[in-house]
């Protein structure tokens, strides 16, 4: 082993993954399972995200979606909206793309011990918030009930369908709605605040884990205070352009909010309920 | 009574300063005339600094002109800052070369000489500061800052001639220099050049030991008091920089965003003139051989792109981005690294084209705290 | 068996009323049950009842020429399905399809419409109540047309 191997290239330098797995989870959304080539990363904690680089393309802000801990490859669900998660999403088995992070806030599961907890997610949003649903199903707790409501467009548009089937077998109270159906769905249709009108639990005490885009977070928030949660118990999951993931680059600002640092995962009350309602912050 | 640390030089000692500091080999950067601006370039005898020269700067306006006083450092600020030299506005993080599917990822050294900020003004030095609570303070410090800022010895001179566009007292970082420094000289009054020198670090003395000197007498220190009262008397511009962070933030909407939007090119100007605007961008390019380069460069949060996210900007009006400009410098900034990001230094001010002063935008702002824009109908408005 | 009156009053919208106003609506009302795929309402047919979902969940869609409806909503237990007898014509416009066993109370609308016209402070509080859950349901329905879960942030 040579001596430089010891030094830290610096923490703009990715390591390298190579991909062992990929899923394609609808039109647009892919899975990736990345292993790591030699430098693996630092553990992660479920709401974190890693910036990977689909080389010569560029790098872009991606949140696990894999549990903590989990042995295994590292699990990345990427949506297909931009020259480099275009690239990313179309990577096959065998290449190598690189990683950096873990970076940011994360959903803190572990203060979730003796409370009841409803997670709200609208589109890709449950992909951040996999890996605290795959740890809280899978470390039921007697003194916490776990509700998950899932908001999609269209029945094609929800992402993990059998793991969320898992999840209600695990005990997980578990209710999905789309916007649009035809009868070949059976669930819900209505917004997804239309299933975020009652809990089998008092909200107040209540932990809420929130993530999908600005609106959708906004009005569940509202459905959730209506309920009982306290504001300062809703946790939701901001995002912002992400450029380097460590704070140095200036583009995740939302306020007094560095995203990559302060967040992506910051409490509703007080400022991100002002924050998200602002426009052109 | 004497400092010890203080000593007399004459203009010879300033063209031995710059000899003794290159020959500790430092890169010794300093201010000289090039395209009508004072710049920064590399110095190798005290005959290159901008003798006789001076600035005049007002809003959207910066002009040179030369006097026969033979003063040094008659001048206050130029385009450039130090920030290039901590911050280069281009440095590439790293190369991968492709080898069939395998590639190889390396660092790339940033392994220039270590640099002496020669001339820099305190306003400056406390913009290295500045920029340091963000590049070197976080939990993952830039390499590239962190390394040049360390080596770099700093040639601070205080102000005699402050420009029209100054507000440094304001936001305390002028016109004399504090701490930060290695060297701090201030051009006393006088026909013969004779420059005050205060030590501010060892490595300062012993640069120092090699330049003819004497110790600074009692009357030394009072001409420097007496230059640095006549630049604060001088100093016209003024911000309330502790009320700034407050009165912003709950002034999101005023109805003066609209009116500097109106004025505003979203040129991005005073973000590069800037010496705390840190704004980075990467971008990622391949050679023919496969060779895959990532590059960090300046970014103005005045580019449309700045904000983007999947599908369009976040900050689309111009309105929207000089707010988030200045909101962030001034307000933003002390909830994010607990300091304001500005340092009085004037320049956005002299080289916005359209000549916007952000004294007199916060000014505007306070002089009527709370007002928002009206939804009245136009009819109503105009009767 | 529970009480009609004690069934009505644990729906949200007569919850809260007192018993005399509650025994207005029970003198219309009676227990109804469907079986999965039941058409509860029937788009242009007359409209005369008001259903309180006890349990079960109806979907409310419309027939494509293809035989594969469109599902508008889906109404849940302990709300209300059925507002076309409150207004002329009285007739459905959609339909209305069991997708669970349903029960609920069905409340005749001709005679609830004949108790609120004779008592005018029932009628009020009756109404009231039911524009609170028509905004809840056009609100709902106007943040769907929104795309809430849009992937971009302009279109």
């Amino acid at each position: 082993m040579t001596e430089t191997e010891h030094v830290s290239p610096g923490p703009f330098v990715p390591s390298r993954y190579r991909v062992v797995d990929r899923k394609t989870e609808n039109s647009d959304i892919t899975t990736l399972w990345l292993e790591p080539v030699d430098r693996p990363i630092a553990p992660f904690k479920a709401g974190q995200f890693n910036m990977l680089t689909a080389f010569g393309v560029g790098e872009v802000a991606i949140s696990i979606s894999s549990a903590p801990g989990a042995p295994g490859a590292i699990e990345h669900t990427v949506r297909d909206v931009g020259a480099v998660s275009h690239a990313l999403a179309s990577s096959q088995i065998g290449d190598v793309v690189g990683l950096r992070g873990p970076f940011g806030t994360d959903w803190g599961l572990e203060s979730l011990t003796g409370c009841n907890v409803v997670v709200v997610v609208g589109g890709i949003g449950l992909a951040p918030l996999r890996g605290a649903m795959r740890y809280l199903a899978e470390n039921p707790a007697p003194d916490r009930k776990v509700v998950l409501r899932v908001g999609a467009r269209l029945p094609d548009q929800i992402v993990f369908p059998e793991e969320m089937e898992r999840w209600r077998e695990m005990g997980v109270d578990v209710e999905v709605t789309v916007d649009v159906a035809d009868a070949a769905w059976t669930g819900h249709v209505g917004v997804v605040t239309q299933i975020l009108t009652e809990l089998p639990f008092d909200g107040a005490g209540a932990v809420a884990l929130v993530c999908g885009p600005e609106i959708m977070m906004r009005f569940s928030a509202r459905s959730l205070i209506d309920l009982g949660v306290s504001p300062e118990n809703i946790r939701v999951s901001l995002e912002r352009n992400m450029q380097c993931g460590i704070a140095l680059c200036g583009h995740c600002q939302l306020g007094p909010f560095l995203l990559c640092r302060d967040g992506p995962v910051v409490p509703y009350a007080p400022l991100a309920a002002e924050l998200i309602t602002e426009i052109e912050r | 009574m004497p400092s010890p640390d203080a000593v007399v030089i004459d203009a010879n000692g300033v063209d031995s300063l710059i000899t003794s500091l290159r020959a500790q080999g430092f890169r010794v950067m300093g201010p000289v005339v090039a395209n009508g601006a004072i710049v920064h370039r590399e110095i190798r005898a005290a005959k290159q600094l901008p003798v006789g020269w001076h600035d005049e700067q007002e809003p959207g306006s910066y002009r040179l002109s030369h006097g026969d006083d033979g003063e040094m450092f008659g001048w206050a600020v130029g385009p450039e800052s130090f920030k290039q030299s901590v911050f280069p506005s281009r440095s590439v993080l790293w190369r991968a070369r492709r080898d069939g599917q395998d590639l190889a990822v390396e660092a790339t050294g940033d392994d220039v000489a270590p640099e002496a900020f020669f001339g820099a003004r305190p306003c400056e030095v406390a913009a290295l500061k500045v920029l340091g609570g963000v590049l070197a303070g976080a939990a993952s410090p830039d390499p590239v800052f962190t390394r040049r800022r360390e080596t770099a010895f700093v040639v601070t001179v205080e102000c005699g001639r402050p420009a029209a566009t100054c507000f440094c007292t304001s936001m305390g970082s002028g016109p004399g220099a504090a701490a930060d420094f290695d060297l701090a000289l201030t051009e006393l009054a006088g026909p013969s050049g004779r420059f005050l020198v205060r030590v501010g670090s060892e490595r300062g003395a012993a640069v120092l030991a090699g330049v003819a000197s004497r110790p600074a007498t009692a009357e030394d220190h009072r001409a420097r008091d007496e230059v640095l009262g006549h630049a604060v008397a001088a100093i016209s511009r003024t911000l309330d920089a502790e009320a700034a962070p407050g009165l912003l933030a709950r002034n999101l909407e005023h109805p003066r965003w609209d009116d500097v939007a109106g004025r505003c090119l979203a040129c991005g100007n005073c973000t590069l003139v800037c010496p705390t605007c840190f704004c980075a961008a990467v971008e990622e390019t391949t050679d023919l051989a496969g060779t895959v380069e990532e590059t960090r460069r300046w970014d103005t949060c005045f580019d449309l792109a700045h904000s983007y996210l999947h599908g369009g900007s976040v900050r689309v009006s111009t309105r929207s981005r000089y707010r988030q400009w200045m909101t962030h410098k001034l307000s933003t900034w002390v909830d994010q690294f607990g300091n304001s990001g500005c340092v009085g230094c004037g320049r956005c001010i002299t080289w916005c084209p359209a000549g916007i002063d952000i004294t007199e935008e916060c000014a505007a702002i306070a002089a009527s705290d709370g007002a928002v824009k009206t939804s009245e109908p136009t009819a109503v408005r105009d009767r | 068996m529970e009480e009609m009156s004690e069934l009505i009053a644990k729906n949200s919208l007569f919850a809260g009323l007192p018993d005399s106003t509650i025994q207005l609506a029970v003198g219309c009302a009676q227990n109804v049950t469907f079986e999965p795929g039941a058409r509860i309402l029937v788009e242009g047919e007359p409209a005369d009842t008001l259903y309180l979902l006890r349990r079960g969940r109806v979907a409310l869609q419309v027939q494509r020429p293809s035989g594969k409806p469109l599902i508008i909503e889906t109404i849940g237990p302990n709300s209300v399905l059925g507002w076309s007898w409150l207004v002329p014509p009285y007739r459905w416009q959609f339909d209305g399809v069991a997708i669970d066993p349903v029960g609920a109370i069905a409340i005749d609308g001709t005679c609830l419409r004949a108790k609120a016209d004779a008592d005018a402070v029932f009628g009020y509080e009756l109404l009231r109540r039911i524009s609170g859950v028509l905004l809840s349901r056009l609100q709902s329905t106007r943040v769907r047309l929104l795309d809430l879960y849009g992937h971009s942030l302009d279109d």
